[in-house]
């Protein structure tokens, strides 16, 4: 299915997936679950269920042959159809060809610097989103992959060669805790760390802060640690905040002033540039 | 003198809210309107009484241009005879050599609307650069609280200067909304520079982004920002500024054809009239150019001034004539709309264009509307809460700004987050002036200084003058009007 990738949604312009003004394309399904996931409706495909469509009131969603048709005129975007989805999916996800993704771009296209795919998970489409790039890169765009690393980037060939640079998320050091948060081993994630920092193609690495929750302080720790050998890479520190996230977690953000100490950590292990969010 | 006018002066002078500059200004206009306004034909005089030509209330007896832009490189090069003051040898020099010629700089505010291309100006004497940012700090203080309108404009760019990064770090810094600035944006400006100054702008509301590349076609490479945004040239400026309302001709307009063939082409003939009778008398009757060293030091020159037609309503015109009452094809969304826009745009362009005033020469120009405007969007924009989504409203924008050399100029607010981005906000510019837009102001939506229409303001300072206090600019009185009138506040803003 290399000609069609199911697509969550596309913002047309982004300031914060990457450098520059950038057009982000949400792609559906992710093999992580994450229990702080901000868009957990990105997480499945839909089954069909239909349970969503008796729900919408603006009758935007009715039922189909092939399963759930979603009309985006009639659409209010309240989001209840998410909200009752039992399977963490989206019913208005759509299979869109390259040039379907680039059309719906035209208008943005004047004022962006490039592309960024996320998720879900981007590289679940690897071979769809290596022809999206190409067509980037024809456009005179960059083309950016903001990943969660769950499937190596080694056995990726056409995809790496033509990304111009990912983003990656370690969510923790610890391999037991990174089951306990993603349900999945961080091994393949950590070895993404590697093997992008070594091909110069990681623009920055990203961790999620929430206290109570993770050991924050050995991930950023060794994080830090290993980005001292790469000045070039970015951190980034996000700030866990509650929104979107089902069931909701029973803990609070984390306070500026955590978020501080954390990033002199950070350089004290000598992380070149850290942001915080 | 009428009981009118007595009252009139009666209620200025006690007015508590005016401090005393503001009521010397606002006594000078009710004496510059006690004589009839410049006679018109009775067909101009139609428009004119329906409010669909408007002098933009400059005064009855215009007695100086609306906007001097004076050669303020010459003045540096020089000095002033007129002003015994010699070209200046340090900073100190010249910033003070600059804030006296302020002084005799008039326009239709109290004071300049025009201060140089200051980083331009400055950026020779800048030797030590503690000392320059001392100066320059008294020297952008000095115009913050004694020209106090935020109509007074500088300009820095497009070269990367030690000037110019002080200014724009001090800017940020000081947060104060005079003066009024634009960055003049060409592909020499290095994205370093840039970025800077789209960080500045974002805590600050300014500098705009000026699209060198288009109003240096239309004017050469000698030309300012004025005011809000008018381009106007170095050397002269403009004689007066004219506003069509095209909101009030749809109102007198039955139908499409009406406008385009008969309404339209009546009223501008009218707008020309005004405009050409009224700076006749500038230059006739009031001899401003004679008496003053302005011209005798060769600062400014009959030639260089122009005459600008503005307009609003371009937005509720199009809507009211074609009856669109649909979202999704209104002005800013619907195809049939935008045609006609650039229909209507196109056959004023052409018509100004081929106009022959007695002095100078028309250009158009986006008026950024007046305080008491009702329901009327200024020049061609998209009204507040009905703009598109951000690509296509950058589209259609750079599209209806093309023939406004005279100046024009749209803004958006972007979200806190840009701030950790410049390059985002840069991408975005250089897009839409590729696109033909020419001027691009952007704000923070948290900011405290933030641009109404096309002028600065602080958040804070409105609050305060709502409550009753009087307050030291001239615009935070606008701006009350503008916030209440135009929902200013309540403008779509962008993340990105």
């Amino acid at each position: 299915m290399c000609k069609y990738g199911l697509v969550n949604r596309i913002i047309p312009f982004s300031c914060v997936d990457g450098p520059g003004n950038r057009s982000a394309v949400f792609f559906q399904g992710c093999e992580f679950r994450c229990a702080y996931c901000h868009n957990p409706e990105t997480q499945n495909l839909c089954t069909s269920c239909g349970v969503c469509v008796s729900q919408c009131p603006t009758k935007a969603l009715t039922m189909g042959d092939k399963g759930v048709l979603w009309n985006s005129e009639l659409c209010c975007s309240c989001d209840q159809c998410l909200n009752v989805c039992p399977s963490h999916s989206s019913p208005k996800a759509r299979w869109m060809s390259v040039d379907d993704i680039f059309q719906e771009l035209q208008g943005a296209l004047p004022f962006i610097t490039g592309i960024t795919i996320s998720g879900g998970e981007c590289t679940q489409y690897h071979q769809f989103a290596a022809k999206l790039f190409d067509r980037a890169h024809e456009l005179g765009k960059t083309a950016f992959c903001d990943t969660n690393g769950q499937l190596p980037f080694r056995e990726m060939p056409e995809l790496t060669a033509v990304m111009d640079m990912a983003m990656l998320d370690v969510k923790a050091w610890n391999d037991e805790r990174h089951r306990e948060l993603t349900g999945k081993s961080n091994r393949i994630v950590l070895d993404n760390l590697n093997y992008l920092s070594e091909i110069g193609k990681l623009y920055e690495v990203r961790t999620v802060i929430v206290p109570g929750l993770l050991n924050n302080e050995e991930t950023v720790e060794q994080v830090s640690r290993h980005l001292a050998h790469y000045p070039e890479i970015r951190y980034k520190l996000i700030k866990y905040r509650p929104w979107g996230v089902r069931p909701p977690l029973e803990v609070q953000p984390p306070s500026d002033q955590y978020m501080e100490q954390l990033r002199t950590l950070a350089c004290e292990n000598g992380a070149n540039e850290v942001v915080l969010t | 003198m009428t009981e009118n006018m007595e009252a009139k002066v009666k209620e200025i002078m006690e007015d508590p809210k005016l401090t005393y500059p503001q009521r010397l200004i606002e006594l000078a206009k009710a004496a510059e309107n006690l004589p009839d306004p410049v006679a018109l034909s009775e067909e101009a005089q139609w428009f004119v009484d329906r409010d669909i030509v408007f002098d933009m209330g400059e005064g009855n007896a215009p007695y100086r241009p609306r906007y001097v832009v004076p050669d303020y490189d010459k003045f540096m090069k020089q000095g002033s005879k007129f002003l015994m003051l010699d070209p200046p040898k340090d900073i100190w020099d010249a910033v003070s050599n600059l804030l006296i010629l302020y002084r005799f700089v008039p326009s239709v505010i109290a004071g300049p609307v025009y201060v140089g291309h200051i980083d331009r100006l400055l950026d020779p004497f800048v030797k030590d650069e503690e000392e320059a940012r001392h100066a320059i700090r008294l020297f952008l203080t000095h115009i913050d609280r004694t020209i106090s309108d935020s109509f007074c404009h500088a300009n820095i760019g497009p070269y990367d200067t030690r000037a110019g990064r002080i200014i724009l770090e001090l800017s940020a810094e000081m947060q104060r909304p005079v003066p009024n600035m634009s960055m003049i944006y060409n592909e020499h400006t290095p994205d370093d520079f840039a970025k800077k100054a789209i960080g500045t702008g974002l805590i600050t509301a300014k500098p705009s982004f000026v699209n060198d590349a288009m109003y240096t076609a239309d004017w050469g490479s000698n030309y300012a920002i004025v005011s809000c945004y008018n381009a106007l040239p170095v050397g002269g400026g403009g004689l007066t500024l004219g506003r069509l309302n095209l909101k009030k001709l749809a109102d007198v307009t039955e139908s499409p054809e009406q406008l385009l063939n008969d309404l339209l082409p009546r009223a501008v003939a009218a707008q020309c009239e005004q405009m050409d009778k009224r700076d006749t008398y500038i230059l006739e009757n009031s001899h401003f150019l004679e008496n003053t060293f302005l011209t005798e030091e060769g600062l400014i020159q009959k030639d260089r001034f122009v005459g600008m037609f503005g307009l609003v309503g371009l937005a509720e015109c199009v809507n009211q004539v074609l009856h669109l009452t649909d979202p999704k094809e209104r002005y800013g969304h619907g195809k049939q709309a935008e045609e006609f826009a650039l229909e209507i745009l196109e056959r004023i362009h052409s018509q100004v264009e081929a106009y022959k005033p007695k002095y100078g020469k028309f250009a158009l120009h986006g008026q950024v509307g007046i305080s008491t405007d009702l329901g009327v969007t200024p020049n061609t924009r998209v009204p507040v809460g009905e703009e598109p989504p951000l690509p296509e409203h950058l589209l259609i924008t750079a599209k209806t700004q093309k023939h406004f050399a005279a100046g024009i100029g749209e803004l958006f607010p972007f979200e806190e987050t840009a701030k950790k981005n410049p390059q985002a906000v840069l991408d975005i510019i250089k897009g839409a002036f590729a696109e033909g837009m020419r001027y691009f102001s952007f704000y923070s939506s948290n900011s405290d200084v933030i641009r109404v229409t096309g002028y600065l303001v602080k958040r804070s300072d409105i609050e305060k003058y709502d409550a009753g206090e009087a307050c030291i600019g001239n615009s935070t009185v606008l701006g009350s009007g503008a916030s209440k009138g135009l929902h200013i506040f309540e403008r779509s803003v962008r993340s990105v």
